[in-house]
Protein backbone atom coordinates (compact mmCIF):
# COMPACT_ATOMS: atom_id res chain seq x y z
CA UNK A 1 0.00 0.00 0.00
CA UNK A 2 1.09 3.58 -0.56
CA UNK A 3 2.56 4.93 2.63
CA UNK A 4 1.91 8.50 1.57
CA UNK A 5 -1.90 8.90 0.49
CA UNK A 6 -3.26 4.99 1.62
CA UNK A 7 -4.24 4.38 -1.85
CA UNK A 8 -3.44 0.93 -1.59
CA UNK A 9 -0.94 0.80 -4.99
CA UNK A 10 2.52 1.11 -4.57
CA UNK A 11 4.92 3.61 -2.62
CA UNK A 12 4.95 6.83 -3.86
CA UNK A 13 7.65 7.46 -5.98
CA UNK A 14 8.32 11.39 -5.23
CA UNK A 15 8.79 13.64 -2.05
CA UNK A 16 6.82 13.25 0.84
CA UNK A 17 3.37 15.00 1.13
CA UNK A 18 3.33 16.99 4.10
CA UNK A 19 0.23 16.70 5.79
CA UNK A 20 -2.77 19.35 5.34
CA UNK A 21 -2.47 22.49 6.75
CA UNK A 22 -4.78 23.49 9.11
CA UNK A 23 -5.17 27.00 8.37
CA UNK A 24 -8.41 27.70 10.29
CA UNK A 25 -8.92 27.73 13.94
CA UNK A 26 -11.95 26.89 15.90
CA UNK A 27 -13.40 29.98 17.59
CA UNK A 28 -16.42 29.52 20.40
CA UNK A 29 -17.75 32.88 20.30
CA UNK A 30 -19.78 32.66 17.46
CA UNK A 31 -22.05 36.32 18.27
CA UNK A 32 -19.27 38.98 16.78
CA UNK A 33 -17.85 37.16 13.60
CA UNK A 34 -18.30 39.31 11.14
CA UNK A 35 -17.43 37.01 8.24
CA UNK A 36 -20.60 37.76 5.92
CA UNK A 37 -23.28 35.16 6.85
CA UNK A 38 -25.50 36.60 5.01
CA UNK A 39 -25.90 33.80 2.75
CA UNK A 40 -29.27 32.52 3.81
CA UNK A 41 -27.44 31.14 7.04
CA UNK A 42 -30.27 32.43 9.45
CA UNK A 43 -32.06 30.09 12.15
CA UNK A 44 -35.01 30.09 10.85
CA UNK A 45 -34.42 28.62 7.47
CA UNK A 46 -32.49 26.29 9.74
CA UNK A 47 -34.43 23.40 10.55
CA UNK A 48 -31.60 20.87 10.22
CA UNK A 49 -30.27 20.88 13.88
CA UNK A 50 -31.90 22.96 16.96
CA UNK A 51 -28.96 23.61 18.61
CA UNK A 52 -26.15 25.86 16.84
CA UNK A 53 -22.81 24.03 16.45
CA UNK A 54 -19.41 25.22 17.01
CA UNK A 55 -18.30 27.56 13.72
CA UNK A 56 -14.80 26.36 12.26
CA UNK A 57 -13.18 28.52 9.72
CA UNK A 58 -11.31 26.71 7.29
CA UNK A 59 -10.27 28.16 4.18
CA UNK A 60 -9.54 25.65 2.09
CA UNK A 61 -9.10 25.10 -1.69
CA UNK A 62 -11.44 22.07 -3.02
CA UNK A 63 -8.50 21.26 -5.07
CA UNK A 64 -5.66 21.26 -2.77
CA UNK A 65 -4.90 17.66 -2.79
CA UNK A 66 -4.78 17.43 -6.47
CA UNK A 67 -2.88 20.72 -6.61
CA UNK A 68 -0.07 19.20 -3.94
CA UNK A 69 -0.14 16.09 -5.85
CA UNK A 70 0.48 18.55 -8.73
CA UNK A 71 3.37 20.45 -7.13
CA UNK A 72 5.17 17.11 -7.00
CA UNK A 73 4.67 15.83 -9.86
CA UNK A 74 6.14 19.37 -11.19
CA UNK A 75 9.25 19.54 -9.03
CA UNK A 76 9.94 15.72 -10.03
CA UNK A 77 9.50 17.07 -13.42
CA UNK A 78 11.59 20.12 -12.93
CA UNK A 79 14.77 18.23 -11.06
CA UNK A 80 15.09 16.03 -14.16
CA UNK A 81 14.19 18.54 -16.67
CA UNK A 82 11.69 16.73 -18.24
CA UNK A 83 8.77 18.22 -20.45
CA UNK A 84 5.32 17.25 -19.76
CA UNK A 85 2.58 17.85 -21.64
CA UNK A 86 -0.79 17.30 -20.59
CA UNK A 87 -2.98 16.40 -24.29
CA UNK A 88 -6.79 17.68 -23.89
CA UNK A 89 -9.51 17.72 -26.05
CA UNK A 90 -13.03 15.77 -26.84
CA UNK A 91 -12.88 12.73 -27.49
CA UNK A 92 -11.57 11.32 -31.28
CA UNK A 93 -10.05 14.61 -32.36
CA UNK A 94 -7.07 12.45 -32.95
CA UNK A 95 -4.85 12.76 -29.74
CA UNK A 96 -3.71 9.42 -30.30
CA UNK A 97 -3.14 9.79 -34.10
CA UNK A 98 -1.07 12.78 -33.59
CA UNK A 99 0.75 11.19 -30.79
CA UNK A 100 1.90 8.20 -32.73
CA UNK A 101 3.02 10.26 -35.64
CA UNK A 102 4.98 12.93 -33.37
CA UNK A 103 6.81 9.80 -31.69
CA UNK A 104 7.97 8.21 -34.66
CA UNK A 105 9.23 11.58 -36.11
CA UNK A 106 10.89 12.38 -32.77
CA UNK A 107 12.21 9.24 -30.95
CA UNK A 108 15.65 8.91 -32.73
CA UNK A 109 16.06 12.33 -31.21
CA UNK A 110 14.83 12.78 -27.49
CA UNK A 111 13.88 10.40 -24.90
CA UNK A 112 10.09 9.80 -25.07
CA UNK A 113 7.31 8.47 -22.83
CA UNK A 114 3.51 8.57 -22.80
CA UNK A 115 0.93 8.21 -19.85
CA UNK A 116 -2.85 7.48 -22.45
CA UNK A 117 -5.77 8.16 -20.01
CA UNK A 118 -9.32 6.86 -20.76
CA UNK A 119 -12.03 5.34 -19.00
CA UNK A 120 -11.61 1.62 -19.88
CA UNK A 121 -9.34 -0.35 -22.44
CA UNK A 122 -5.46 -0.23 -23.09
CA UNK A 123 -5.82 0.23 -27.00
CA UNK A 124 -4.39 3.56 -26.91
CA UNK A 125 -1.38 2.32 -24.93
CA UNK A 126 -1.30 -0.38 -27.09
CA UNK A 127 -1.11 1.93 -30.25
CA UNK A 128 1.65 4.14 -28.70
CA UNK A 129 4.21 0.89 -27.52
CA UNK A 130 3.56 -0.62 -31.25
CA UNK A 131 5.79 2.84 -32.17
CA UNK A 132 7.98 1.63 -29.35
CA UNK A 133 7.94 4.05 -27.26
CA UNK A 134 7.37 2.99 -23.34
CA UNK A 135 3.35 3.53 -22.48
CA UNK A 136 1.48 3.39 -19.38
CA UNK A 137 -2.36 3.26 -19.32
CA UNK A 138 -4.52 4.62 -16.51
CA UNK A 139 -8.13 3.65 -16.30
CA UNK A 140 -9.88 5.88 -14.72
CA UNK A 141 -13.21 3.80 -14.40
CA UNK A 142 -16.13 6.47 -13.99
CA UNK A 143 -13.77 9.35 -13.73
CA UNK A 144 -14.31 11.62 -16.72
CA UNK A 145 -10.38 13.00 -15.88
CA UNK A 146 -6.90 12.41 -14.55
CA UNK A 147 -5.74 13.73 -11.44
CA UNK A 148 -2.60 14.32 -10.17
CA UNK A 149 -2.34 11.71 -7.82
CA UNK A 150 -2.73 9.12 -11.10
CA UNK A 151 -0.51 10.46 -12.75
CA UNK A 152 2.23 10.33 -10.16
CA UNK A 153 1.68 6.50 -9.44
CA UNK A 154 2.24 6.13 -13.09
CA UNK A 155 4.96 8.23 -13.23
CA UNK A 156 6.69 5.00 -10.94
CA UNK A 157 6.09 2.20 -13.80
CA UNK A 158 7.70 4.70 -15.96
CA UNK A 159 11.39 5.22 -14.91
CA UNK A 160 11.46 8.22 -17.24
CA UNK A 161 15.14 9.25 -18.12
CA UNK A 162 16.19 12.87 -17.62
CA UNK A 163 15.68 15.35 -20.16
CA UNK A 164 12.36 13.15 -21.10
CA UNK A 165 9.48 14.75 -23.12
CA UNK A 166 6.92 13.05 -21.60
CA UNK A 167 2.89 13.32 -23.11
CA UNK A 168 -0.21 12.78 -20.83
CA UNK A 169 -3.52 11.87 -23.01
CA UNK A 170 -5.83 12.67 -20.98
CA UNK A 171 -9.26 11.22 -20.96
CA UNK A 172 -11.66 12.45 -24.00
CA UNK A 173 -13.82 15.41 -22.50
CA UNK A 174 -13.52 19.02 -23.00
CA UNK A 175 -14.74 20.37 -19.49
CA UNK A 176 -13.33 18.09 -16.91
CA UNK A 177 -9.75 17.62 -17.03
CA UNK A 178 -9.50 21.90 -17.40
CA UNK A 179 -9.35 21.65 -13.43
CA UNK A 180 -7.81 19.44 -12.68
CA UNK A 181 -3.50 20.26 -12.54
CA UNK A 182 -1.41 16.85 -13.52
CA UNK A 183 1.96 18.93 -12.81
CA UNK A 184 2.72 19.49 -16.61
CA UNK A 185 4.34 22.46 -18.02
CA UNK A 186 1.75 23.53 -20.66
CA UNK A 187 -1.88 22.22 -21.39
CA UNK A 188 -2.50 21.41 -25.29
CA UNK A 189 -5.86 21.23 -26.24
CA UNK A 190 -6.52 19.75 -29.85
CA UNK A 191 -9.22 20.81 -31.59
CA UNK A 192 -10.04 18.67 -34.78
CA UNK A 193 -12.41 20.29 -37.84
CA UNK A 194 -15.21 18.22 -37.82
CA UNK A 195 -16.25 19.11 -34.90
CA UNK A 196 -17.10 23.17 -35.55
CA UNK A 197 -15.26 26.42 -34.80
CA UNK A 198 -17.59 27.49 -31.97
CA UNK A 199 -16.44 24.32 -29.14
CA UNK A 200 -13.88 27.56 -27.80
CA UNK A 201 -16.90 29.30 -27.06
CA UNK A 202 -19.16 26.15 -25.45
CA UNK A 203 -16.11 24.98 -23.76
CA UNK A 204 -14.05 27.96 -22.59
CA UNK A 205 -12.30 26.88 -19.80
CA UNK A 206 -10.46 24.26 -21.40
CA UNK A 207 -9.36 26.95 -24.13
CA UNK A 208 -8.54 28.96 -21.28
CA UNK A 209 -6.16 26.55 -19.44
CA UNK A 210 -3.93 26.02 -22.38
CA UNK A 211 -1.42 27.55 -23.72
CA UNK A 212 -1.22 25.68 -27.31
CA UNK A 213 -4.19 25.13 -29.94
CA UNK A 214 -3.61 22.39 -32.28
CA UNK A 215 -6.32 22.49 -34.59
CA UNK A 216 -6.38 18.75 -36.39
CA UNK A 217 -7.69 17.56 -39.42
CA UNK A 218 -7.14 20.02 -41.44
CA UNK A 219 -6.89 17.53 -44.71
CA UNK A 220 -10.37 17.43 -44.29
CA UNK A 221 -10.86 21.22 -44.80
CA UNK A 222 -12.33 21.09 -48.63
CA UNK A 223 -14.91 18.67 -47.39
CA UNK A 224 -16.14 20.86 -44.26
CA UNK A 225 -17.84 24.45 -44.10
CA UNK A 226 -15.07 25.00 -41.01
CA UNK A 227 -13.87 28.45 -40.98
CA UNK A 228 -10.27 28.35 -39.65
CA UNK A 229 -10.08 31.97 -39.18
CA UNK A 230 -13.48 32.28 -36.99
CA UNK A 231 -12.23 29.70 -34.76
CA UNK A 232 -8.83 30.83 -33.82
CA UNK A 233 -10.88 34.69 -33.25
CA UNK A 234 -13.39 32.49 -30.86
CA UNK A 235 -10.09 30.74 -28.86
CA UNK A 236 -8.17 34.26 -28.70
CA UNK A 237 -11.65 35.52 -27.00
CA UNK A 238 -11.69 33.45 -24.01
CA UNK A 239 -7.50 33.29 -23.90
CA UNK A 240 -6.37 36.30 -25.63
CA UNK A 241 -2.63 34.47 -25.10
CA UNK A 242 -3.30 31.00 -26.88
CA UNK A 243 -1.08 30.07 -29.69
CA UNK A 244 -2.47 28.17 -32.33
CA UNK A 245 -1.23 25.51 -34.85
CA UNK A 246 -3.13 23.61 -37.68
CA UNK A 247 -1.91 20.42 -39.08
CA UNK A 248 -2.86 16.79 -39.83
CA UNK A 249 -1.56 13.54 -38.37
CA UNK A 250 -3.11 11.93 -41.30
CA UNK A 251 -1.10 13.32 -43.98
CA UNK A 252 1.81 14.88 -41.99
CA UNK A 253 0.84 18.84 -42.86
CA UNK A 254 2.03 21.27 -40.07
CA UNK A 255 3.50 18.50 -38.08
CA UNK A 256 7.01 20.63 -38.73
CA UNK A 257 5.86 23.43 -36.73
CA UNK A 258 4.21 21.50 -33.70
CA UNK A 259 7.91 19.09 -33.45
CA UNK A 260 9.85 23.02 -33.46
CA UNK A 261 7.71 23.96 -30.85
CA UNK A 262 8.36 20.37 -28.83
CA UNK A 263 11.92 20.79 -29.58
CA UNK A 264 11.96 24.57 -28.73
CA UNK A 265 9.87 23.58 -25.16
CA UNK A 266 12.49 20.99 -24.30
CA UNK A 267 15.30 23.01 -24.97
CA UNK A 268 13.97 25.82 -23.08
CA UNK A 269 14.30 23.65 -19.73
CA UNK A 270 17.62 22.42 -20.20
CA UNK A 271 18.18 26.30 -19.03
CA UNK A 272 19.35 26.86 -15.74
CA UNK A 273 18.64 30.50 -14.85
CA UNK A 274 19.91 31.86 -11.57
CA UNK B 1 -18.94 15.20 -13.92
CA UNK B 2 -16.18 15.87 -11.77
CA UNK B 3 -18.49 17.32 -9.30
CA UNK B 4 -18.33 14.04 -7.97
CA UNK B 5 -14.73 14.24 -7.25
CA UNK B 6 -14.57 17.22 -5.61
CA UNK B 7 -17.07 16.28 -3.48
CA UNK B 8 -15.28 13.63 -2.42
CA UNK B 9 -12.45 16.08 -1.69
CA UNK B 10 -14.16 17.86 0.33
CA UNK B 11 -15.07 14.91 2.58
CA UNK B 12 -11.63 14.01 2.63
CA UNK B 13 -10.97 17.70 3.96
CA UNK B 14 -14.05 17.18 6.31
CA UNK B 15 -12.62 14.20 8.25
CA UNK B 16 -9.44 15.42 7.82
CA UNK B 17 -10.30 18.92 9.36
CA UNK B 18 -12.36 16.47 12.28
CA UNK B 19 -9.08 15.56 13.86
CA UNK B 20 -7.04 18.93 14.13
CA UNK B 21 -10.32 20.28 14.95
CA UNK B 22 -11.99 17.97 17.02
CA UNK B 23 -15.37 17.87 15.98
CA UNK B 24 -17.29 14.23 15.46
CA UNK B 25 -20.33 15.98 13.16
CA UNK B 26 -20.31 18.21 10.29
CA UNK B 27 -23.74 20.37 10.46
CA UNK B 28 -23.22 22.59 7.76
CA UNK B 29 -20.66 23.34 4.96
CA UNK B 30 -19.78 26.75 3.24
CA UNK B 31 -18.67 26.82 0.00
CA UNK B 32 -17.24 29.94 -2.02
CA UNK B 33 -17.74 28.61 -5.76
CA UNK B 34 -16.99 31.23 -8.64
CA UNK B 35 -18.83 31.96 -11.37
CA UNK B 36 -15.52 30.95 -13.53
CA UNK B 37 -14.74 27.51 -11.80
CA UNK B 38 -16.57 25.44 -14.07
CA UNK B 39 -18.89 23.65 -11.38
CA UNK B 40 -22.26 23.82 -11.12
CA UNK B 41 -24.01 24.33 -7.69
CA UNK B 42 -26.93 22.45 -8.42
CA UNK B 43 -24.43 19.14 -9.89
CA UNK B 44 -22.49 19.62 -6.47
CA UNK B 45 -25.47 19.62 -4.09
CA UNK B 46 -26.82 16.42 -6.09
CA UNK B 47 -23.07 14.47 -6.07
CA UNK B 48 -22.65 16.05 -1.70
CA UNK B 49 -25.89 13.90 -0.93
CA UNK B 50 -24.73 11.13 -2.56
CA UNK B 51 -20.73 11.09 -1.34
CA UNK B 52 -21.82 12.29 2.42
CA UNK B 53 -23.43 9.34 3.19
CA UNK B 54 -22.66 7.21 6.07
CA UNK B 55 -19.59 10.11 6.82
CA UNK B 56 -19.80 12.54 9.47
CA UNK B 57 -21.28 15.20 6.81
CA UNK B 58 -24.13 12.89 6.46
CA UNK B 59 -26.61 15.37 7.72
CA UNK B 60 -24.86 18.56 6.76
CA UNK B 61 -26.33 21.52 4.84
CA UNK B 62 -24.53 23.05 1.77
CA UNK B 63 -24.40 26.44 1.74
CA UNK B 64 -23.11 27.88 -1.35
CA UNK B 65 -21.78 31.54 -2.14
CA UNK B 66 -21.53 32.18 -5.43
CA UNK B 67 -18.73 34.68 -5.99
CA UNK B 68 -19.09 36.68 -9.48
CA UNK B 69 -16.24 36.63 -12.11
CA UNK B 70 -14.41 39.73 -12.43
CA UNK B 71 -11.41 40.35 -14.68
CA UNK B 72 -9.05 43.09 -15.20
CA UNK B 73 -8.94 45.08 -18.92
CA UNK B 74 -5.92 45.63 -20.07
CA UNK B 75 -7.06 48.02 -22.62
CA UNK B 76 -8.78 50.34 -20.09
CA UNK B 77 -6.92 49.79 -16.78
CA UNK B 78 -10.30 49.10 -14.57
CA UNK B 79 -11.94 45.82 -13.31
CA UNK B 80 -14.91 44.39 -14.85
CA UNK B 81 -17.39 42.18 -14.78
CA UNK B 82 -17.65 38.58 -16.22
CA UNK B 83 -20.08 36.70 -16.20
CA UNK B 84 -18.47 33.79 -18.82
CA UNK B 85 -15.13 33.51 -20.28
CA UNK B 86 -16.09 34.79 -23.84
CA UNK B 87 -17.32 37.96 -22.02
CA UNK B 88 -16.09 41.34 -23.87
CA UNK B 89 -14.72 44.03 -21.82
CA UNK B 90 -18.05 46.26 -21.21
CA UNK B 91 -16.04 49.44 -21.98
CA UNK B 92 -13.68 49.00 -24.89
CA UNK B 93 -15.55 46.16 -26.22
CA UNK B 94 -12.14 43.59 -26.35
CA UNK B 95 -10.98 40.60 -24.47
CA UNK B 96 -7.88 41.70 -23.35
CA UNK B 97 -9.06 40.39 -19.87
CA UNK B 98 -7.06 38.56 -17.18
CA UNK B 99 -9.33 37.04 -14.79
CA UNK B 100 -8.86 38.27 -11.27
CA UNK B 101 -12.22 36.54 -9.33
CA UNK B 102 -14.76 34.21 -9.53
CA UNK B 103 -12.37 30.89 -10.27
CA UNK B 104 -12.19 29.64 -6.69
CA UNK B 105 -13.65 26.46 -5.06
CA UNK B 106 -13.17 26.94 -1.54
CA UNK B 107 -14.56 25.38 1.29
CA UNK B 108 -14.82 28.27 3.67
CA UNK B 109 -16.56 27.55 6.82
CA UNK B 110 -18.09 24.61 8.65
CA UNK B 111 -20.71 24.26 11.85
CA UNK B 112 -19.81 21.33 13.65
CA UNK B 113 -20.31 19.71 17.21
N1 LIG C 1 -8.73 12.67 -41.69
C1 LIG C 1 -8.07 12.67 -40.55
N2 LIG C 1 -8.40 11.78 -39.60
C2 LIG C 1 -7.71 11.80 -38.44
C3 LIG C 1 -6.67 12.72 -38.20
N3 LIG C 1 -6.21 12.52 -36.95
C4 LIG C 1 -6.91 11.48 -36.44
N4 LIG C 1 -7.82 11.06 -37.34
C5 LIG C 1 -8.80 9.96 -37.16
O1 LIG C 1 -9.68 10.32 -36.10
C6 LIG C 1 -10.09 9.15 -35.40
C7 LIG C 1 -9.84 9.32 -33.89
O2 LIG C 1 -8.45 9.42 -33.67
P1 LIG C 1 -7.78 9.06 -32.27
O3 LIG C 1 -6.32 9.30 -32.44
O4 LIG C 1 -8.20 7.73 -31.80
O5 LIG C 1 -8.45 10.17 -31.37
P2 LIG C 1 -8.28 10.39 -29.79
O6 LIG C 1 -8.41 11.86 -29.57
O7 LIG C 1 -7.05 9.74 -29.32
O8 LIG C 1 -9.56 9.65 -29.23
P3 LIG C 1 -9.88 9.21 -27.70
O9 LIG C 1 -8.58 8.77 -27.06
O10 LIG C 1 -10.86 8.13 -27.82
O11 LIG C 1 -10.42 10.46 -27.04
C8 LIG C 1 -9.31 8.00 -35.98
O12 LIG C 1 -10.14 7.33 -36.89
C9 LIG C 1 -8.15 8.67 -36.68
O13 LIG C 1 -7.67 7.95 -37.78
C10 LIG C 1 -6.35 13.67 -39.23
O14 LIG C 1 -5.48 14.52 -39.12
N5 LIG C 1 -7.10 13.59 -40.37
MG1 LIG D 1 -6.76 8.40 -27.72
ZN1 LIG E 1 -16.37 15.53 -15.02
ZN1 LIG F 1 -11.71 47.48 -21.84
Amino acid sequence: MCGVCGCGGEHHPLAKLSPVPAHGHAHGHEHDHDHDHQHGHTQTQDHAHLSPGRLVQIEQDILAKNNRYATQNREYFNRRRILALNLVSSPGSGKTALLTQTLERLKQRLPLAVIEGDQQTSLDAERIRATGVPAVQINTGKGCHLDAHRVGHALENLNLQDQSLLFIENVGNLVCPAAFDLGEAHKVVILSVTEGEDKPLKYPDMFHAADLMLLNKIDLLPYLSFDLDRCIAYAKQVNPKLRVLALSAATGEGMDNWLQWLLAEQQLLQITYR
Amino acid sequence: MHELSLCESIVETLEQQALAQHYRLVKTVWLEIGALSGVEAEALRFCFDAVTRGTLAEQAKLVILEVPGQAWCTQCSIHVPMQQRFDACPRCGGFQLRVNDGEQLRIKELEVE
